[in-house]
């Protein structure tokens, strides 16, 4: 326990000597926080489910910090929610791809034989693939809903993780602890859990941090095309009633999902730019920290795959 | 003869792969949906019309047989008919591939002609201010969205300054169709305004396609010229007095593209990706924005049969790229 403590502690100080590391850090850091604090930090938290139709696509201001969309929302509020969207996404994705990845590279790395040859020829299908046009086929196929978008993206991702979990048992049966383990009587299954398992954490800790990046943008994509979790169903009676005169096609308020809130802002280009704007650049900052983080680690943890282009700073 | 069987061994790898792909594509269309023929049907069929749908594509046989007459199909180019145009999901494909291999090769070469330069340039002058200049550049073209860059640079750039068309691929007629793709078109035709016209509207997708790409290019440039230049031959050419820029733009940059090569089977997934948002946002008459549209209209078969393309596609590219880099590099030969 003391020994895992000071090693994320040697980690974490190591990462803040890296000035991209730590950007990526502080960065993620703020979303985390947005997401947690959303009803605290928005300064018109009702605005997710209310409509102000006099308020409609108003500029940036005191008022309204980031301008409002067409139902009169403030943007800055909505962006603080659709960050826990966000976090949903990437987390429940890229823990569901590990949960799944992990095991299939292990096992096929363990063991040799036809069924790990089949085990990798089906995760480099997948990898043959664009991800982005797969997870449209299967989102599709499903129905636009948050768990379908996770379960596409999960789908998709998972073979990321065999791989480089099989590259890396392949390489570690060559080692001499494995070989004394296995001549000591260990079990494969204490073997590979106990043994091979810890010594190959980094290359998937750094694999799961781009992975993050890289799905959130594939959500976000998929968002955009109206694959995305789709408006809930309203139960605010009184304020439909409202609204209904003043915005037939605007009801039900959809999710503030980021690249929706992108593709609904686009009929009001260019005069509302701002609607376009902000959740550009919060995707943008959440991706970016994702990646700077995958790189800080990698130099950390992993000697071995220290990127050339790190060898200055 | 050895080129020959390593070429033949590595076309062996796609037949599986292709036939792969098609079990994802088949597992996605007939075995998750509960009823994929209530989905192909639609909401308004009746119970007994979907029995009789089910029946007429044989889908009330078992999966294995369906299977073989699926992959039995796909093969004479059978995809369905488009549940929205009424015509052959192969025709409306085929009819939209140019406008995206002309997108996307435009893209590819402008990332390949700017990014390699700037990678090099990124290489030579280590830690100066263009060098931070470039990775801030860099580390941006992999976090950026790219359909909204597309509807940014619309944005900036004909909304704003009115300087590019705002999507579309041309405004009126197209030239004589001779290849379909319009730029060639209209070189042949020496229908110069045309050609221009066509440039306009190919600036910005082009640019929003290219700039992922292109970021990866100058990272692994940069990379590659970085590890050559310490090599023991390029310190050997040093200490001989050969001129710098003979060593870096002759000897280093040959040695460090070699791998770069690798990438572009790679460069292409990003831009194959890229592509269909970004028709998508640009109105672009490819393959791209026919898939968007289709998910729009809920058009099952024309979803279907776009994934079984861009992943054939995309392993035909690799197919491609692996035999070139094993004529290119003597070292994969060897081995």
């Amino acid at each position: 326990m003391i020994q895992n403590v000071s090693a994320a502690w040697f980690v974490v100080t190591r990462l803040a000597r890296d000035r991209s590391a730590l950007i990526g850090l502080v960065l993620i850091a703020l979303l985390v926080l947005a997401a947690v604090l959303a009803p605290v930090l928005a300064t018109h938290p009702d605005d997710v489910f209310e409509l102000h139709p006099s308020e409609r696509l108003k500029e940036p201001s005191g008022a309204h910090w980031l301008g409002t969309d067409r139902m009169g929302a403030d943007v800055y509020s909505r962006l603080l929610f659709g960050a826990r969207i966000t976090i949903l996404i990437g987390v429940i994705a890229v823990g569901a791809s590990l949960a799944l990845g992990v095991p299939i590279g292990l096992v096929a790395g363990y063991h040799h034989g036809w069924a790990s040859d089949l085990l990798m020829r089906v995760s480099d299908i997948f990898l043959a693939v664009p991800q982005v046009v797969l997870a449209i086929a299967i989102a599709q196929t499903l129905g636009p809903s948050l768990p379908n978008v996770i379960l596409a993206l999960s789908v998709t991702y998972w073979p990321w993780f065999a791989r480089v979990v099989y590259a890396e048992t392949r390489a570690l049966q060559k080692e001499v602890f494995v070989e004394s383990t296995t001549a000591l009587g260990a079990s494969p299954w204490r073997l590979t859990v106990l043994h091979v398992l810890p010594n190959i954490a980094s290359p998937i800790i750094v694999r799961a941090s781009i992975g993050m990046g890289f799905t959130i943008l594939t959500a976000a994509a998929l968002g955009f095309l109206g694959l995305g979790p789709p408006p809930p169903t309203p139960e605010w009676g009184r304020t439909i009633a409202e609204a209904r005169e003043f915005l037939p096609d605007a009801w039900p308020p959809p999710t503030p999902e980021w690249g929706r809130t992108i593709a609904e802002s686009r009929e009001f280009l260019p005069d509302a730019w701002w609607y376009a704007a902000a959740p550009g650049v919060a995707i943008f900052l959440t991706v970016m920290g994702f990646n700077l983080l995958g790189d800080g680690l990698r130099d950390v943890l992993d000697p071995r795959l220290r990127r050339s282009a790190a060898r200055d700073g | 003869m050895r080129l020959l069987a390593l070429a033949l061994h590595r076309l062996l790898w796609f037949v599986p792969t292709l036939l792969g792909l098609l079990v994802v594509t088949f597992v996605i269309s007939r075995v998750i949906p509960a009823d994929p023929v209530a989905l192909v049907a639609g909401e308004t069929a009746t119970p007994a019309q979907v029995e009789a749908l089910r029946h007429q594509l044989g889908y009330d046989r078992p999966l294995p047989v369906q299977f073989v007459d699926y992959v039995a199909r796909l093969a004479r180019g059978d995809m369905g008919v488009s549940l929205f145009t009424r015509r052959p999901i192969v025709d409306d494909l085929a009819h939209r591939l140019p406008a995206t291999i002309e997108l996307t090769v435009v893209a590819m070469l402008v990332s390949v002609l700017v990014g390699i330069p700037l990678g090099v340039v990124s290489a030579l002058w280590r830690n100066s201010l263009l060098d931070h200049a470039l990775r801030v550049l860099t580390v941006s073209g992999l976090a950026i969205a790219g359909f909204w860059l597309g509807i940014m640079l619309q944005l900036l750039f004909s909304m704003r300054l009115g300087w590019t068309p705002l999507n579309g691929r041309l405004p009126g007629y197209p030239p004589r169709d001779l290849t379909g793709f319009y730029l060639i078109d209209a070189a042949l035709t020496w229908d110069w305004g045309t050609f221009g016209a066509a440039l306009q509207h190919l600036a910005l997708p082009a640019a929003t396609l290219a700039f992922p790409a292109l970021a990866t290019l100058v990272r692994f440039t940069r990379a590659g010229v970085l590890d050559v230049m310490e090599s023991n031959f390029a310190l050997y050419e040093r200490a001989m007095g050969l001129p710098r820029p003979l060593i870096v733009w002759k000897y280093v940059l040959r040695s460090a593209l070699t791998s770069t090569v690798t990438q572009i089977g790679l460069l292409f997934g990003i831009l194959l990706a890229g592509a269909v948002v970004t028709e998508a946002v640009f109105d672009w008459p490819g393959i791209g924005t026919y898939a968007v549209n289709s998910i729009l209209r809920s058009d099952y078969n024309a979803v279907m049969g776009f994934t079984v393309w861009a992943g054939a596609i995309f392993i035909v590219v690799n197919l491609l790229v692996d035999v070139a880099h094993t004529l290119v590099d003597p070292r994969e030969r060897a081995s």
